[in-house]
């Protein structure tokens, strides 16, 4: 009978850091995963704290962590070459067979733009797979904007709008998410697809204005942060209704996934 | 066909099953109440016969006994990991039908819902269940409504009266312990067929139930204690917890402990946002819980009408009133 509250021991291949408080970890990983699944990550007498999948490599896992508590607080302590503990993949993750051949709408915001990076970066290479990609992201401030690097790449590869709350610098777009929304011309509405993922009240918003450009509900898929303790349907802390976010979640097609409420 | 003990049988019979099982039942533990000078009855390693309660309904449930308050999942060295034992001994616990079937609940959740659960899966394999006929139905206990109130598939049924014992045993093992014992009789298992409460569950509530006003109410009133939770048979909310010792911070365990879903901090995420902040919100959450969303994905109900959290608020918040105001929003 397996344990699968057992965690594997994981190597920091290489960490990236974005802002003071959220690093790009690069894990040692073999094995299936998608974007959107995650990782029950820990540190022995710390705890336990479930983390998106930001990137999948032939070996490795990037995980996005922000140092908000006293798990990932040690995580930050941590260097190259060190290790921690991890548990999973968990959830559905995002299936790319949804947006294969349709022309695929990404809007993330904030720390929403980890689950659908990988999403984001295989369509950017598998560009055929896609009639058109647009990326709209949303971040507080210049200072909170994550995955620099990857911005550089996808300018070329996709219709990308970056864009931050507010900002002292003229060379940045500044309003939220939702503003862009109604600039994007889709050839097709019918055979477009979005994604949306980022706060609740966000993700409600950027829905509505998808809404309003002609697309329907089972076009829309979003993907729910809730408290995930275990992981394995067990816990409950994550459930919505009938719906275990860690097991049957968390990315939802919109028409399922407005029926579920805290 | 079942066997007939009487009292002082009853003690050797005892004595027996404690050789191959540890013993757990409702037993009495004296002063601990919540007010001066109460008792409470709840689950716990029996040392006679007589410790077993029979007359009153057990404050908190059997689930204590499977699936611990606090339990030690794995234990931390400096580089180590190491997977906590699990009990020792087989056992032997004694409960009611409806605790029976909130079993069927427990098993659910920790063995299909998902992954099977290590932990709950080496206890439950260990444990055999003896159901205690009920004489009279409790304060507060609607197990007919529920469908509760009868059980077939124990491991051993028994049931006390004036004369002693009336048992009947499911089970291989018990079958070969108490064999040359008692005498064999011809008499069918007692259960409770009325309840002073009856409840009627709504089986068709309104999509907008959520929203109604009528959770407002509990918003002042609940406390968020969590007590409910704490009786309940069927609710199965854990958190993980990791500790180390203060005598030696290199050496730990990581622990799953009992969560409720009315106390705060229940649905905090990383950075700060909390879902269902008020006490009403979180009302409605179990409650639904209870009578829909759990049957909308198993099919069946996962309250059994126990009554234990209608006894047990300390708010005189009733679930059971709540159940009916339910009923009169159906089909609307």
């Amino acid at each position: 009978m397996a344990n699968e509250y057992i965690p594997f021991l994981s190597k920091i291949k290489e960490i990236v850091k974005h802002t003071e408080t959220e690093y790009t970890f690069r894990m040692t990983y073999v094995g299936d995963v998608r974007p959107g699944q995650f990782f029950e990550v820990s540190i022995p007498k710390y705890g336990e704290a479930p983390i998106s999948v930001s990137g999948i490599g032939e070996d490795y896992v990037d995980l996005t962590i922000r140092k908000v508590g006293k798990v990932t607080g040690e995580i930050f302590e941590l260097n190259e070459g060190s290790s921690f503990f991890m548990r999973g993949p968990y959830g559905n993750g995002f299936e790319k067979e949804n947006y294969q051949g349709k022309e695929l709408i990404v809007v993330a915001g904030g720390t929403g733009v980890s689950p659908v990076r990988g999403v984001i970066s295989y369509f950017g290479e598998h560009q055929n797979e896609v009639k058109k990609l647009h990326t709209i992201l949303g971040f507080k401030s210049p200072s909170d904007i994550l995955f620099r690097e990857d911005l550089k790449k996808w300018e070329q590869q996709m219709d990308l709008i970056l864009t931050v709350d507010s900002s002292d610098d003229d060379s940045y777009r500044t309003g939220l998410v939702t503003k862009y929304i109604p600039e994007l011309e889709p050839d097709n509405i019918h055979e477009t697809a979005a994604i949306v993922v980022g706060p609740p009240v966000m993700m409600k918003f950027a829905v509505a204005e998808l809404l309003k450009l002609g697309m329907k509900e089972e076009q829309i898929w979003i993907s729910q942060e809730r408290k995930m303790c275990c992981g394995l349907g067990k816990c409950g802390h994550c459930r919505m209704n009938d719906t275990y976010i860690c097991l049957d979640g968390p990315v939802f097609c919109y028409s399922e996934g407005k029926k579920l409420f805290d | 066909m079942g066997k007939r003990f009487n009292n002082d049988e009853m003690q050797k019979i005892f004595e027996i099953l404690q050789e191959s099982y540890d013993v757990y039942g409702p037993r009495i533990y004296q002063g601990t109440g919540c007010f001066s000078d109460t008792d409470v009855i709840r689950y716990g390693r029996l040392d006679s016969w007589e410790e077993l309660v029979w007359d009153q309904k057990s404050d908190y449930s059997f689930k204590e006994v499977l699936f611990p308050i606090s339990e030690t999942i794995l234990y931390f060295t400096e580089n180590e990991m190491k997977t906590a034992d699990g009990a020792a001994r087989q056992r032997l616990i004694f409960l009611k039908s409806c605790d029976f079937h909130a079993l069927k609940r427990l098993d659910e959740m920790y063995l299909k819902n998902g992954a099977e659960d290590y932990y709950y899966r080496r206890m439950r394999e260990n444990t055999v269940f003896a159901v205690m006929g009920c004489k009279e139905s409790g304060k507060n206990c609607f197990c007919v409504s529920m469908g509760t109130n009868r059980c077939e598939e124990y491991d051993m049924y028994i049931f006390q009266d004036e004369k002693g014992c009336y048992m009947e045993l499911r089970c291989r093992e018990l079958e070969e312990l108490l064999w040359d014992y008692g005498q064999n009789v011809q008499e069918e298992p007692t259960f409770v067929e009325k309840n002073e409460v009856h409840v009627e569950v709504p089986e068709k509530l309104p999509d907008t139930i959520h929203q109604d006003s009528m959770w407002q109410e509990y918003g002042s009133r609940c406390i968020g204690c969590g007590r409910c939770n704490f009786v309940c048979p069927t609710c199965t909310c854990f958190t993980m917890q990791d500790i180390f010792y203060k005598d030696n911070p290199k050496a730990g365990e990581r622990r799953r402990v009992w969560a409720s879903c009315q106390v705060d901090g229940y649905s905090d995420i990383a950075g700060g946002h909390s879902f269902r902040q008020n006490q009403g919100e979180r009302m409605r959450f179990k409650v639904l819980h209870k009578i829909s969303d759990y049957k909308k994905r198993f099919g069946y109900h996962m309250c059994v009408g126990c009554g234990r959290c209608e006894n047990v608020c300390p708010e005189y918040i009733s679930y059971i009133a709540c159940l009916q105001k339910l009923k009169e929003k159906e089909g609307k």
